[in-house]
Parts: structure tokens; sequence; C-alpha cells
């Protein structure tokens, strides 16, 4: 069984917990003990529904304030997929959560309140997907029930981001607009008898329709070195085991293969995985390659196939989302953890601020607060060995660290 | 991992194809990168072993993680005194089969060093109690990174825990101060004092582990399985007759088959009515299941945030 993870987008109030409860409950993913708690906590608030949105906001601060406050992770599955989804909240002091959801999904719901249509905030979710390069968008237009589940009202909606997607560049990401309560459960698992004029997939039958490998980002492979196993034992004395996970596509025994920073040349002699050796090791998979010739690789280098180098360089430009409370200021010094190597960088220049809502960018910037995108160049005090961003989103994404603190501050995404 | 651009593990056996297409081996690829990590970015790193069958399936992605080489890190258990005895007889042989080190550190040591008062009546346990012994012990060996087997469908808290989760000097927890984690990059980033609690098996569901145990053919304690035992019934669950378990004068022992979904000690775990004697008979229970695995942890039933009140206290 596959696994999709998808991450959500919404405004406050615009019904997402209820959304991922409504799908929870329509797959019978809720158990017994979980439903009789949603029921009871219900009545108790004297609620003439069930309240979905119990089953995922799970802090105390959130059951209080009734929002959602942090990335939280639900899983379900059906017969054909096995789901993670990134509940990730819509406020906007919440940017970095967002970020940090569609870090990892390959999917994502944006939710429009049918009431409100496209506002400033659905700008926002909508351009934080396309900076991440989410590649499936599942546009659910919610609280259809108060719309009189009104097909014109649905239209002006789907219009009106059908003009917002004009202004993304990333061409191959695929929209599919649902409309939905998710309350009364219309469109979401079942189809709804209230929209006799949609013709198209309930949200879940959409989801479920979704060929894995089309919406995985591919580049070419890169194998960054993670740990050395290096036994020491009678049985294997000599040997030399390169651990790591293997990104954007896969590698073969034989392969020739280039050693970085040294640009050392030798071939794959072996592929483990676990104790087995294997021919071809595929993306994402985590494995230990042995080498024909004895060169010297440590953790934070990097192999890639002969005569397909990334860019080895001691600058960069970058996309920003910044996460921190303290602010990011031309000159300071961060560490730079590009996958698992770490640098140390310097701050040269923020060349923009980028507005989350596509209305253009600010020059002249002398720092970056909490939420802000931007681009930023940076210079490092060793060469990293990069991709772009839109070519490899593993080899060019990073995360800044702040050298006092050790907190992750901020993302990146290398232009 | 996090990033979801997981794939089913599809690699090829030099003579054959592997056919495995399970989505657990996506999640294997993840675990076995994360404990990676751990070795890579900590000096004294402990893997926190309980006997259950999530730090045993820990243990197996240890070694595959580091083959042909040892497992890189001891084991830790932090023993109530509590246990069911199988799991200690388990525990011992594992050890000992695989050439780790073990280190057991007993919650009966703190509450004799007057650290801990024994809670006493209908709902007494030591589960709590094993937070100051933990605390303790990761002082004395000065270790800086944790690995346990917590899994975010367990519990609502830990569905916002993070896969490296950072715990101040007094073990404590900060919900509202987590790092993000972005695409695969794990920050492991402490000042001295510090430890990072390491969750590998994060995004497993309770069948991911019980598939995965299957599949592999891992060995579990016999709990786990159907068996006659001496129980009563107390508030819809199923309670173990042990002397370490309070029982009132009129709470009825009978003898039933029962089987464990989640092992903590005697005086927190309630077991289930189950006729499944083999792995998998347990797995097809488990996808039949309405209840969740954690509807049988008395230490949860306390009230709504229990967990999440534990847990900013240093609990596991």
């Amino acid at each position: 069984m596959e696994v999709l993870k998808i991450a959500t987008a919404g405004s406050v109030d615009d019904g997402k917990s209820t959304l991922i409860g409504r799908i929870l409950y329509d797959t019978k993913s809720l158990t017994s003990d979980k439903l009789e708690a949603i029921e009871n906590t219900s009545k108790k608030r004297g609620y003439d529904y069930l309240d979905f949105s119990l089953a995922t906001d799970g802090l105390v601060a959130e059951r209080e304030q009734g929002i959602t406050i942090d990335v939280a992770h639900i899983y379900f599955s059906t017969d054909k997929k096995s789901y993670i989804i990134a509940d990730t909240p819509g406020h906007v002091e919440y940017t970095r959560n967002m970020v940090t959801g569609a870090s990892t999904s390959q999917a994502a719901i944006i939710l429009i309140d049918a009431r409100k249509g496209v506002i400033e905030q659905t700008h926002r979710h909508f351009f934080i997907n396309n900076l991440l390069r989410v590649k499936e968008i599942v546009v659910a237009i919610n609280k259809m029930d108060l719309v009189d589940f009104s097909e014109e009202r649905y239209n002006e909606i789907k219009a009106d981001f059908e003009q917002l997607m004009a202004k993304r560049d990333y061409e191959d990401q695929k929209i599919t607009f649902v409309p939905v309560s998710a309350l009364r459960g219309d469109n979401v698992v079942h189809r709804s008898e209230n929209t006799p004029w949609y013709q198209g997939e309930t949200l879940l039958e959409h989801l479920e329709g979704l060929d894995l490998a089309a919406v995985s980002n591919v580049g070419t492979p890169r194998f960054p070195v993670q740990y050395v196993i290096r036994p020491k034992t009678d049985d294997h004395h000599d040997f030399r085991g390169f651990a790591g996970k293997v990104y954007g596509g896969e590698l073969s025994v034989g392969d020739e293969v280039v050693a970085l920073p040294s640009q050392t040349r030798s071939k794959i002699k072996e592929i483990y995985f676990h104790d087995k050796k294997y021919r071809t090791a595929s993306r994402r998979s985590s494995v230990t390659i042995t080498l024909e010739d004895e060169i010297n690789l440590s953790r934070g280098d990097m192999l890639v196939k002969a005569g397909d180098l990334p860019t080895i360089d001691k600058q960069f430009t970058a996309t920003i989302s910044w996460m921190d409370t303290d602010k990011l200021v031309p000159g300071k010094k961060y560490v730079v953890q590009h996958g698992v190597n770490k640098v140390l960088a310097k701050v040269n220049t923020i060349n923009h601020k980028i507005h989350p809502d596509y209305s253009g960018i600010e020059e002249n910037v002398d720092g970056l607060a909490m939420n802000d995108i931007a681009q930023v160049t940076f210079k490092l005090n060793k060469p990293i060995f990069y991709d772009k961003f839109k070519n490899h989103r593993t080899n060019g994404s990073f995360i800044l660290i702040d050298t006092q603190s050790n907190n992750t501050v901020g993302a990146g995404f290398i232009a | 991992m996090f990033d979801t651009e997981i794939e089913t593990k599809n690699m090829e056996l030099e003579e054959r194809q592997l056919t495995s297409t399970s989505h657990v081996n996506a999640l294997e690829n993840e675990a076995i990168y994360i404990l990676r990590e751990v070795a890579s970015q900590f000096e004294r790193p402990v893997l926190l072993f309980s006997g259950g069958k999530d730090s045993i399936t820990l243990v197996r992605l240890a070694q595959k993680a580091f083959w042909p080489a040892k497992i890189p890190f001891p084991l830790m258990h932090i023993d109530t005194g509590h246990n069911f005895p199988e799991t200690i007889e388990f525990r011992d042989r594992l050890v000992e089969e695989l050439g780790l080190e073990l280190i057991v550190r007993k919650v009966q040591d703190s509450i004799d060093q007057g650290k801990v008062k024994e809670e006493s009546g209908r709902y007494s346990s030591r589960n709590s109690l094993q937070t100051t012994t933990l605390l303790d012990a990761i002082e004395e060996f000065k270790f800086d990174a944790c690995i346990g087997g917590a899994r975010r469908d367990e519990e609502k808290a830990r569905a916002k825990e993070r896969i490296f989760s950072v715990r101040d000097d007094f073990g404590q927890w900060d919900e509202k101060n987590q790092r993000p984690e972005l695409f695969d990059m794990l920050n492991g980033q402490i000042e001295l004092g510090q430890n990072v609690r390491v969750f590998p098996i994060s995004n497993w569901t309770e069948l991911d582990v019980w598939s995965y145990i299957k599949e592999e053919g891992i060995e579990i304690p016999s709990i786990y399985f159907a068996h006659k035992r001496k129980v009563f019934l107390r508030d819809g669950l199923i309670w173990s007759h042990s002397e370490y378990v309070y029982q009132e004068d009129d709470e009825e022992v009978l003898e039933r088959m029962v089987r464990f979904r989640t092992v903590g000690d005697m005086s927190c775990t309630a077991a289930v009515f189950s006729n499944a004697t083999d792995i998998n008979a347990v797995v097809q229970e488990i996808k039949d299941s309405t209840i969740s695995e954690r509807g049988a942890r008395i230490d949860d039933k306390r009230s709504e945030a229990a967990m999440e009140k534990r847990k900013q206290q240093g609990y596991f």
C-alpha cells in the first residue's frame, strides 16, 4: 500500500479540523472510544452536531481557544492508500507551520469558506504551496450548506481562484476544485445529493485516484553520506560502508560515481540494505554503499553520478522563510544545514522581501521578522553541493540554525 | 519523512526482484535514516527499552541501520519493579543474543532515596514515578539523546511531537516552542544539559508496527498473544490480578483468555479479551478493532490532558 502525505491550509473557522474529523468519521477511522469522547464533549458544549474538530485539536490551549496552533499529524488508511495528514493552522501568524507542513507533503488541501470566497489568506495558502512546489492541490470550497449549495457561488469562487493561478510559476502543479460541507459530510467521502450540478469526484475519491509516482518530485540521484560504517570485527575487518538515503533517482552497482568535495572517481561495488545485497537502490531508500576504491568520505560528503554534478559553490541566493522571533539581519552568521551537511553562513544581503500573497516585493529591507519571506544571498565558509530547488526538492533546500539558541530559525529554497 | 515522497522500497536483489510494496518499507527507510542521524549527531545516545513491541521494533531497526557493525548505543530500561515477568525474561534474552549493553535503573531506588513517593489507593501506579528515575539516569550517564518508541497515532498530544524533541535541564517539553522540522532535516544541536528525545517510528501506526513484526518475524513477549490469566474488571477495563495491582475485596477474580495490546507495567496496562494466539490472528484483530490502543491505558484515562501534562514534566 502507498503512503500519501497531505498538508491542509485554511483560515481560522474555515472548518479544517472539522473536515479532517469528517474524513476520519466517514472512512470509519475513528475508534469507538475516540468517537465516544467526541460525542460527550459535543453534548457537554450543547452542540446539536458532532464537533469533529475535537478529534485533531490535541493541545489544551487549542481546546480552550478552539483553534489549532501547531502541526498535528493524523493517520488513516483505506483499502487503497495510507494517508498522513499534516494539519497546519491557517492563522496569519503561523506561516512557519504551513511551510513546515508543506515541506513534507505531496498534496495539499486548501479550504475556502463559501460565504467568504477567495480572501487574502487564500492567496497566502496558495503562495506557500507554490513556493514549496507541492504538486497536487485540492481546493475544497467548504460550508456549501450555508450558501444553499449554490452552483453560481461555487463557480464564482472557482473563477476567482483561477485568476490567482495565473500568478504562479509552477506549471506542473495540478489543481482540482470540490464543493463540500465538512460539517454535514457533502462530497467529502460520500457524494452529495445537494449538488446535482457537480459531476466531479468527492474529495476522498480524488485522493484515492492520485498516482503517487506522478505526484512525486523526481530529480537526479544524490547520495549524501550520513554515517560511515566500519565494524572492525573479524568477519568484516575491511568493511567500509557509506550509509545514507538516496534522493532524486536511483543508484546501481557498477555506476561510476564522483565523491564530493574531493571529486575523486570510483564505482559502486555493493549496495546493502541490512545484510542483503541489491543491484539497485531506489529513491528514498536508506542503504549502505561500498566503493571499488578506497577513498576518503565522511559525513556531509556526497556521492553523485559521474557527468551529473551539482553546483559546487561558497555562495548562493535563496528564497527563505523566516521562523524566529529574533530578526534576521545582514552580516549575522547562521549554521546552514543542507541535508546532513552543516556549514557556517553569513547573510550577505537581503535582496528583497516577497509578499506571500502575490502582491509584489519590497526592496531596501534591513531585517526579517517571523513569517517573512525574502530573497537572501548567503556566503559560506566552505562550499556545498546543491541543485536549484525547482530541480531537486531535497538537494535544493536547507534550514538555518541560530548559533546561540540552536533553534531552527528558517528554511530556504535555493534559486 | 516527513518528506513524503515516501516511496515504497523496490530495490532489486542481485538474483531476484524484491516484490514487497508494503508502505511499512517506506516507514522503515525513514526510521533507519533517523537512527543514523542520532548516531551521527550525538555523543551519548541511548535507546529507552521497555520490553514492549515498539521498543523491540526499534532494536530491529537499529540492527538494520548499522549492520554489519553492532548497534552503537546501549539500551536502558527504567524498571518500575511492577513488570510482567515475561517481559523481563524476554529483555534479558534479547540483550544477550544481540550482544548489547543494557542499563537498568529502578524506580524502587528513587523511592528509597526519598525522591518520589509511592502512590496509594485504587488507581495507584508507578508509571508516573518513572520520570524521576529517567531524568536521574540521563544526568548520571550524561545522555544527550534518548531514543523512544512513541508514535503520533497513539494519542493527541503525541500527534504534535517532533521526531527530534528538545528537552531542557529538567526534562521538560515546551510544546509551544518546538523546532520546526522541514523535509528530512533534523536539527540535533543542543546546549550542555539539554537532551533530545528521538522518535524514529513517529509516523507508524499500531497496525504498521504489527505488520512489521509479522513480516520480519520479530519475536515478542508472550503476553502480546492470547493466554489464560487471572484478571478482574473495573471501570470497563480488564486489570491483571497481581500483588502489584490494588484490588478491592469485592472485585472478583476471573480467569479469562486475554492479551495485551500495549505493555507498560502491570498497574497501568489493561488487557483485552482475545483469542488471537499467533501473529496472524493479532494483525487481523488490530485491523478489525474499533477501540484505540491507548483505550486500554489506565494512565491516559485520568483526564483528557493526561499525556500532555506528563510530557511537560519530562515523561517519555
